[in-house]
């Protein structure tokens, strides 16, 4: 499909996105990532059966920590789509790249 | 287990304020099962805690051990080494083991990076409930396995009272009344002649620590203690 996304985004593949742990996503912020995405397959659909749901239980409780700290939360997001749909992946990592330039840089890169 | 949630990250916080060096202790056995005060939860505090420090302009050194129990002298030994590095220790283990780990270094401020809730049972995974309050009496035998102390809402060792209402307690009618429960279930076990059994009352008042010597385990030293 020659579909293009933006080229500042790092894909670090999993087997499922349950394997994401909060550790992971807390540590790329701490190291320096504007942001970062968890990308599952669609609700209802995981081989799984429950690790995309997980996997969000677990942004969502990243997002909490990062604004205790006073992080914004939005730097870490979860989307969905299925295997099939390219144009939507491309579609979110342009929509996660525009949300991270609209944050600004990491605030820890200034300290 | 005994079951533990972490304290508010601000409070945590704010007791590490004026420490530049701090060593984060976790535990290996209850509250790490209960994923509040283990290795992962360890190592998220941490991270937390150093970008919150790097925001405030404030940096601080994080050191991090998890040791498989902190209520044993045995496994605590492995701190001796280390904490004479650290301005402070937080400690994420249940009350008992920050206490003990805190009599250990008595010269070491040590901070509690849990609140100790109650000893429960695991309903799924990070979903807990409270099922004994350790009264030192126990009555389930005559309670068809239901811990009044700890269902009721009262505490009532002799029930039910007049507050049952159609299965459900007097306070809410989404808490199921206890001696409800144990009435069901001793009736179906053919056993409800138990429930008439008095229980005397529990002496509350001016409770002091309880210790437990296992028989075949004193020794001249303890018990001269107890």
């Amino acid at each position: 499909m020659r579909l293009d996304y933006p080229s500042n985004i790092k894909i670090i593949r999993v087997p499922c996105t349950g394997k994401v742990d909060v550790m992971h996503l807390l540590r790329a912020i701490q190291k320096g990532a504007d942001g970062v995405y968890a990308v599952g397959c669609l609700e209802g659909a995981c081989h799984y059966n429950e690790g995309n749901l997980r996997a969000r239980e677990r942004v969502n409780h990243v997002r909490r920590l990062l604004e205790e700290i006073g992080i914004e939360g939005d730097r870490v997001r979860m989307y969905n789509l299925s295997s099939g749909e390219g144009p939507t992946f491309a579609a979110y990592a342009r929509e996660m790249a525009e949300n991270i330039k609209a944050l600004g840089p990491n605030p820890l890169k200034q300290h | 287990m005994i079951v533990a949630k972490r304290k508010p990250f601000d409070e945590i916080k704010d007791f590490l304020k004026d420490y530049k060096k701090v060593l984060t202790a976790g535990c290996g056995t209850c509250v790490a099962v209960c994923l509040a005060g283990g290795e992962k939860e360890v190592a998220v505090l941490n991270a937390e805690l150093d970008m919150a420090r790097r925001l405030d302009d404030n940096p601080i050194e994080l050191g991090a051990i998890t040791i498989e129990r902190q209520c044993d002298r045995e496994y605590l030994e492995a701190l001796d080494s280390m904490v004479g590095d650290y301005d402070a220790v937080l400690s994420l283990a249940c009350g008992a083991g920050i206490q003990f780990l805190a009599e250990r270094y008595p010269e070491k401020p040590v901070f509690p990076g849990v609140d100790t809730t109650f000893i429960g049972v695991n309903q799924d995974v990070g979903w807990y409930e409270e099922r004994c309050r350790s009264c030192s009496s126990c009555v389930l035998g005559l309670t068809a396995g239901i811990c009044p102390v700890t269902m009721c809402a009262k505490g009532l060792y002799n029930g039910p009272c007049g507050g049952t209402n159609k299965g459900s307690c007097e306070i809410s009618k989404d808490q199921p009344c206890a001696w409800y429960m144990i009435y069901e279930r001793l009736s179906k076990q053919n056993r409800l002649d138990n429930i008439l059994k008095i229980t005397p009352v529990q002496d509350w008042q001016n409770q002091k620590p309880r210790t437990v010597i296992q028989p075949g385990y004193k020794t001249s030293e303890n018990s001269a203690e107890k």
